[in-house]
């Protein structure tokens, strides 16, 4: 049984049934799936979301499937983590890092949407799936096809890290890298998705997969001991899991799960790329398009499609935006990775970036919860950190000549560690 | 002054042009050619520009590939053989 209410659209409210649709036709705004929270109450509980798998699974009365999940069945439930040495480092009382750079099975947020996308895929009878990426989604579209039995195409930047196009091709899938900017490549999609009856996740099956990016919210406020974090940080790409955080923590408010803690949202960009938060700086409801110039690849959208909304929801919760400069994104990805033993790419070291930032402008109150969601995973970009770290020394076999480095080490901190030097 | 400028309408927006793929139309701007599309499809001009005459923000307008907001938008020059494309905005990846 499902609780799912009809297809609706964000602008105009018209409803439409279930099906394969991108937008309204009247005004072509973009539809959400509307549900029946009365129809909830009392059936959507804490002690029912708790008796669900260790999945992302276990909100599936708030997730747009009729039959059972049939894709990403270990996605999901990734840790939440109480990051008390960084907080000591950036001065806050109570942080938290929302860690999906342990997503199952490919590392990232976009495990979560396409769980979704491809159940949902599959209920509508589709056989072929595929995807507009900068990489994270092309690998978990491609992974959990592969798992499924589903034919894909993945399309991507034709400039994207290795690692990012290695991660996609081990799984099989029909690859296209298009000449261009991921904006180009969302075009493209979005005309291939016109021409050809696929599933292209982020086009027509799009109120779906957005649906998903919700989990990454109700994790937190579950995980939080169901209460929500009063500040919390996202990066913004294409302006999914902004607006759906948000409307993660509003359903669990709606359904008395969690206190209304009037919870704000806050936009984290690259400078090099950073329309949405620009908007919310000069205080206007409309961004302008950029040519993205930035080592967060993965965030690098410059036409986002949801920017629309992050302005209006990080604007409707109090929150606000800041963007951080390559240099500064390096240090927080290697920040992060000292102080918690968290290695995320270049768009979590944009989000930790921007949360620093954030917190010594006095926009984020140092003595509240704070919340850093970390969306992906740093192996998978290890050029960006290459030339991050002294070269490490290359020694004979012999103990004699350990000894001469351990006896270094305690002279000069070395590795690029600031941390104090190891005492015997 | 020009002639035949192809413009590509996406499913969504088809049932409003009598569910062509391909329209051709005349004028030397982007703000020439859509008005005189708009001035023949009058519901597609409803849902197509605000009552402020801006472009629907849920749609990019394409000339050759390129969004005519890094152009100059509405002001846009157009030739004879350009492309013109109204895309729905779509998700991030």
């Amino acid at each position: 049984m499902s609780f799912v209410h009809s297809l609706q659209c964000k602008e105009c409210g018209t409803q439409y049934p279930i099906e394969p649709r991108t937008i309204c036709d009247n005004d072509f705004g973009p539809v959400e799936v509307a549900y029946d929270y009365e129809a909830m109450r009392g059936k959507v509980t804490r002690a029912s979301i708790e008796s669900g798998p260790r999945s992302l699974w276990r909100y599936r009365d708030l997730l747009p499937i009729e039959g059972e999940p049939r894709v990403g069945l270990r996605s999901g439930m990734t840790p939440l983590i109480k990051a008390d040495n960084l907080a000591k480092e950036l001065g806050v009382r109570e942080l938290y890092v929302k860690d999906d750079s342990a997503n199952y099975p490919t590392f990232s947020y976009k495990d979560r949407v396409v769980a979704v996308a491809l159940t949902k895929a599959l209920e509508f009878g589709f056989d072929t799936v595929g995807c507009a990426s900068t990489g994270n989604l092309a690998h978990s579209v491609a992974a959990h096809a592969a798992a499924a039995g589903l034919r894909s195409f993945v399309m991507i930047p034709h400039d994207l890290e290795e690692g990012k196009v290695v991660g996609s091709l081990v799984f099989g899938p029909r690859m296209v890298k298009i000449k261009g900017n991921y904006d180009d490549v969302n075009r493209l999609c979005s005309q291939i998705a016109d021409k050809y009856n696929w599933a292209i996740v982020n086009v027509n099956l799009r109120p779906f997969y957005t649906e998903g990016a919700k989990t990454h919210g109700f994790e937190i406020g579950e995980q939080l001991g169901w209460r929500l974090p009063r500040h919390t940080v996202v990066p913004v790409a294409g302006g999914t899991l902004l607006p759906k955080v948000y409307k993660a923590y509003q359903e669990l408010i709606t359904l008395g799960l969690v206190d209304d803690n009037e919870p704000r949202v806050y936009a984290a960009q690259a400078q090099g790329c950073n329309p949405v938060v620009d908007a919310i700086e000069r205080g206007l409801n409309l961004f302008k398009p950029q040519k993205p110039h930035t080592i967060a690849k993965s965030i690098a959208i410059g036409n986002p499609a949801d920017g629309y909304y992050v302005v209006n929801d990080v604007n409707q919760s109090g929150g606000y935006g800041a963007s951080a400069s390559d240099g500064e994104i390096l240090d927080a990805v290697k920040l992060l990775a000292r102080t918690e033993g968290i290695f995320t790419e270049p768009a979590g070291g944009t989000t930790l970036a921007c949360a620093m930032k954030l917190i010594e402008s006095g926009r984020i109150p140092r003595d509240e919860t704070i919340c850093v969601c970390i969306t992906g995973n740093g192996l998978k970009t290890v050029e960006v950190m290459q030339d991050q770290f002294a070269q490490s020394p290359v020694i004979d076999a012999k103990l004699a000549e350990f000894d001469k480095i351990v006896q270094q080490i305690a002279e000069v901190p070395s590795g690029g560690s600031p941390r104090p030097p190891v005492t015997a | 002054m020009s002639e035949g400028v192809k413009i590509l309408i996406p499913t969504a927006l088809r049932p409003q042009v009598e569910d062509q793929e391909t329209i051709a139309a005349t004028g030397s701007s982007v703000r020439e050619v859509l008005g005189s599309l708009t001035s023949r499809y009058p519901e597609l001009g409803k849902r197509l520009f605000s009552e402020q005459q801006e472009i629907n923000r849920f749609i990019n307008v394409y000339v050759n590939d390129e969004d005519i907001r890094f152009l100059e938008d509405l002001d846009t020059a157009l030739k004879p053989g350009d492309e013109l494309s109204l895309v729905p905005a779509i998700a991030g990846g």
